[in-house]
């Protein structure tokens, strides 16, 4: 068994000092150990942007890919390895922007990979933008008068597009946050986790004050019931999304894994790839 | 009793044109005849003229022939269009219900047979298309049993009395013609053919059995013309070898997906045309600064943008070798036949490991969707190498705090390759300019290094590569040097005798190897002629500008078509035959 520790790989995040990344990283770290995953088994795939350096902090085998392009890459390495636990990293820009057409089509898909979001609402990296996730009228250096587009709505996103694992929370939890990575790796599909992660040197308006004062915890709401996606969709709906907990799980929807025709338990990785010359030729023989 | 004719058939698209040339050319396939076809279609499913020309020889032919001896039309268009190409005493059967009729100065002979009446009568108008293929059978002195199994093998799902039907159809359209032609048509009668079983495929096709010789077994890709047949095959093929095919959102995912599963030590692919590969290129720099293998295929089809996408062009070549930011080691093979495509898959794997760079193989749309009869391919030259890629491999503890160095500087730039869930392989990777470890490092020694390091891989890559030129050289002073690239190669070694009876002592190189460029190959062959000629289709002449790059030429002449139709072997020759006269003047 490994513990969080084993998942430390003792590099020094080049986050700024209070930023949220920095528990959301400790919550895979714990979550992993948690499910009972070792780092060798384990692979983080990320994004571009500040939080896309999460792989590196990790000690597993990890994937620092292209600006948006974690969830395929992730896919694949799911699909190559299904023996592996493949977590997905990454902002809201990167999965909400230019990767928004891979997020919709992962989550319809449901490739058993856990997709963490670090959403701050803003670039960090390049400093200081706007994001699909910031308000109207949110001022940054490329809207000084303030967005005049709407903030996407993530999680109703993901119950329309069929999610199976819908989850939001907030890096100040580190204890809830751990509980829904957790639940997330062993959810059997795609899982969506949205992580407020403020940006501290960035964002001015969406603060560790501001969720505090925002954000309503599911377990307040009286028999909430997180199998029942209707009432995930009106709680988000009342809420305008600022809700914490595990908004819906569908534990019965089968992963995209479980219905490929003839795909095996066992990791293609390590299947024999050579052809039987009988097969060759049986194979040939349909071209005559 | 004639060696070799041209057959083409033609109506409207949706109306099962495909499967009349399919049935006809398979059927004689069986026989031990060699075909090559080349498909004219628009990019819509109903209507709009199509056409499927179809070279019937008891030879190996890999060209579309300059003339047309047999012309079946569906409907009055189709010889309106094609009747140029006819020769003289050539064919026309049309379906009499559109009443046939040949153009003013035509000399060919028209045959009105009732193919829609006849069907009809039989049971379905459906039909038409068998009474034309038994017509046509009559012309060529075939009897229609050698349709049989063909028409069992498509049929036999529906049940006998469909086969029986549809035989009785062929044969009807046969007797028919045969009456009514008795005596009036020239020589189309074919000679016996040897029999042999040969396979009968399209590139695409040889190339997707090629990656699943080749140890492929995950394919994302995004439908596009002219490469999913590729994805087709492989979805039908892979779930019996534990593999699988998925439809990605588009080729951005397509290819980052193929990358992560190799990442993960599953051999993969994606394929695609112009417009999809140039949406990879990103990934595909990401798969260079990362050393993960990658293999994709480019089907190269008429651009920009969607410029002709049912036709004809190798206008991608550039693209592709220059294509990404930054600088990667990447390579471009460039198969020029079915059978080529089939090994050059095999290999595009073993390349993509034993490098862990990308390779693209490219092909054009003539080679990728022109259906012809192929030798047996030999499973014996199937051989996986997976470089420095051992998954069963016990690795040494690694030192507290440090990662295995996946990208540790060799003599030869490529380092040992480990998949996530080997232990003791921890390392990272990002397209970030890294260490040995895999860690972010902007250090300019560390940038220099791991510089040097990958693009000292392909060093070798033109010296192992089989045959990066296909040389034909017949003169040591050769008045002059053809060139050319993908499914050219046939049409070239059909004009090479042709020049030659005309006094042009030519030499013929192939290129196989786009990138690395084989440079020095292609000077050995340079320093042999008098003159450089380069035929492409493409309106700039890219082939030749590599050769004025990467050689000491002094002079190409070019030959380019883009009008998006393949070829003409009489067009290569009548060009070949003005530089040559030119240059003698």
């Amino acid at each position: 068994m490994a513990t969080f520790k084993d998942f430390r790989n003792n590099v020094k995040p080049n986050w700024c000092p209070g930023c949220g990344d920095f528990s959301v990283q400790a919550a895979i770290q714990r979550a992993a150990a948690n499910a009972g995953v070792v780092p060798e088994e384990l692979a983080v795939v990320s994004g571009i942007g500040c939080s896309g350096r999460i792989s590196g902090y990790i000690n597993s085998y990890g994937l620092h890919g292209i600006h948006g392009r974690a969830l395929p890459i992730a896919q694949g390495v799911k699909m190559a390895n299904r023996e592996l636990t493949v977590i997905a990293s990454g902002g809201d820009g990167d999965g909400f922007a230019i990767g928004m057409g891979h997020t919709v089509h992962a989550i319809r898909r449901n490739i058993d990979v856990t997709y963490i979001v670090m959403d701050n609402q803003i670039y960090g990296l390049t400093k200081g933008q706007t994001s699909p996730r910031s308000e109207m009228g949110f001022k940054t250096k490329s809207t000084p008068a303030g967005s005049i587009e709407s903030s996407l709505n993530v999680m109703e996103m993901a119950l329309t597009a069929g999610a199976s694992f819908v989850a939001q929370s907030f890096s100040s939890d580190l204890k809830e946050l751990t509980s829904l990575i957790e639940k997330g790796i062993e959810h059997k599909g795609f899982s969506l986790i949205n992580v407020f992660s403020p940006c501290v040197t960035f964002n001015k308006v969406n603060t560790y004050d501001w969720f505090k004062e925002n954000l309503t915890s599911l377990s307040t709401i009286e028999d909430y019931n997180p199998s029942s996606r209707m009432q995930a969709m009106n709680t988000l709906m009342e809420h305008d999304g600022l809700v914490t907990g595990l908004i819906y799980q569908d534990k019965d929807k089968p992963s995209y894994e479980a219905l490929v025709n003839g795909f095996k338990e066992e990791a293609l990785a390590t299947q024999d790839i050579n052809l039987e010359k009988e097969q060759f030729d049986k194979l040939t023989a349909e071209f005559m | 009793m004639i060696k070799q004719l041209s057959w083409k058939v033609g109506g409207q698209q949706g109306e099962g044109i495909e499967s009349t040339g399919e049935i006809f050319s398979m059927a004689l396939n069986r026989q031990g005849y060699y075909l090559y076809g080349y498909r004219h279609f628009s990019s819509r499913i109903k209507g709009g003229h199509t056409n499927n020309k179809i070279r019937v020889s008891t030879f190996q032919t890999n060209s579309i022939s300059d003339d047309l001896d047999i012309l079946v039309a569906f409907d009055q268009e189709t010889i309106d269009v094609n009747h140029h190409e006819l020769s003289a005493g050539g064919v026309v059967i049309g379906d009499s219900k559109f009443g046939p009729k040949l153009p003013e100065g035509s000399q060919a002979k028209l045959f009105s047979v009732p193919f829609t009446e006849i069907a009809t009568e039989l049971g379905t108008s459906l039909m038409k298309n068998m009474v034309a293929v038994g017509a046509s059978a009559s012309l060529l002195g075939l009897q229609s049993d050698i349709f049989k199994s063909v028409v069992e093998q498509i049929f036999s799902k529906k049940g006998e009395a469909v086969v029986l039907k549809n035989m009785d159809a062929i044969e009807a359209g046969r007797k028919y013609f045969e009456k009514e032609s008795a005596g009036s048509v020239g020589d189309f009668q074919l000679e016996k053919a040897d029999g042999n079983h040969r396979l009968f495929m399209i590139g695409n096709d040889a190339i997707a059995l090629g990656a699943l010789a080749g140890g492929a077994r995950f394919m994302p890709a995004y439908p596009i013309t002219p490469a999913s047949e590729i994805m087709e095959y492989l979805i039908k093929k892979l779930p019996e070898y534990g593999g699988t095919v998925i439809q990605t959102e588009d080729e951005i995912a397509a290819c980052t997906m193929a990358i992560g599963a190799n990442y993960a030590g599953v051999r993969s692919l994606t394929a695609s045309a112009g417009p999809g590969l140039s949406l990879m290129m990103e990934a595909i720099g990401l798969s260079g600064i990362t050393e993960t293998p990658l293999v994709i295929v480019d089907t190269q089809r008429g651009g920009p943008s969607t410029g002709l996408p049912t036709k004809q062009e190798q206008s991608d070549i550039f693209a592709m070798i220059y294509g990404t930011h930054g600088e990667i080691p990447k390579v471009v093979m460039a198969p020029s036949s079915v059978e080529e495509a089939f090994y050059d898959a095999v290999e595009a794997f073993n390349i993509a490991e034993e490098y862990q760079v990308p390779v693209i193989l490219i092909t054009d749309l003539a080679l990728s969707l022109g259906k012809q009869t192929v030798d047996p391919l030999d499973f014996n030259r199937v051989k996986i190498r997976r470089g420095k890629l051992d998954i069963n491999e016990e690795l040494p503890e690694l030192d507290k705090g440090t990662y295995f160095k996946r990208y540790e500087v060799t003599e030869d730039g490529v380092s040992k390759r480990v998949i996530p869930g080997m232990k003791h392989g921890l390392h990272h990777v990002t397209g970030v300019e890294h260490n040995e470890q895999g860690k972010p490092s902007e250090s300019p020694e560390n940038r220099k290094a791991q510089m040097d390091k990958r693009m000292k891989k392909l060093e070798s890559l033109v010296d192992r590569f089989p045959e990066p030129v296909l040389k034909n050289e017949q003169h040591e002073e050769a008045d002059m040097l053809i060139i050319g690239v993908n499914s050219t190669k046939g049409t070239i070694e059909e004009v090479l005798p042709r020049l030659e009876e005309d006094g042009v002592k030519v030499n013929h190189g192939h290129i196989r190897l786009l990138h690395p460029f084989p440079a020095e190959e292609l000077q050995s062959m340079i320093n042999k002629a008098k003159k450089v000629v380069v035929v492409e289709n493409n309106a700039t002449g890219q082939i030749a500008q590599l050769l004025k790059m990467n050689t000491n030429v002094e002079k190409v002449e070019s030959i380019l078509k883009y009008d998006g139709n393949p070829f003409l072997p009489s067009e290569i020759h009548h060009e070949c035959k003005e530089l040559f006269a030119y240059g003698n003047l």
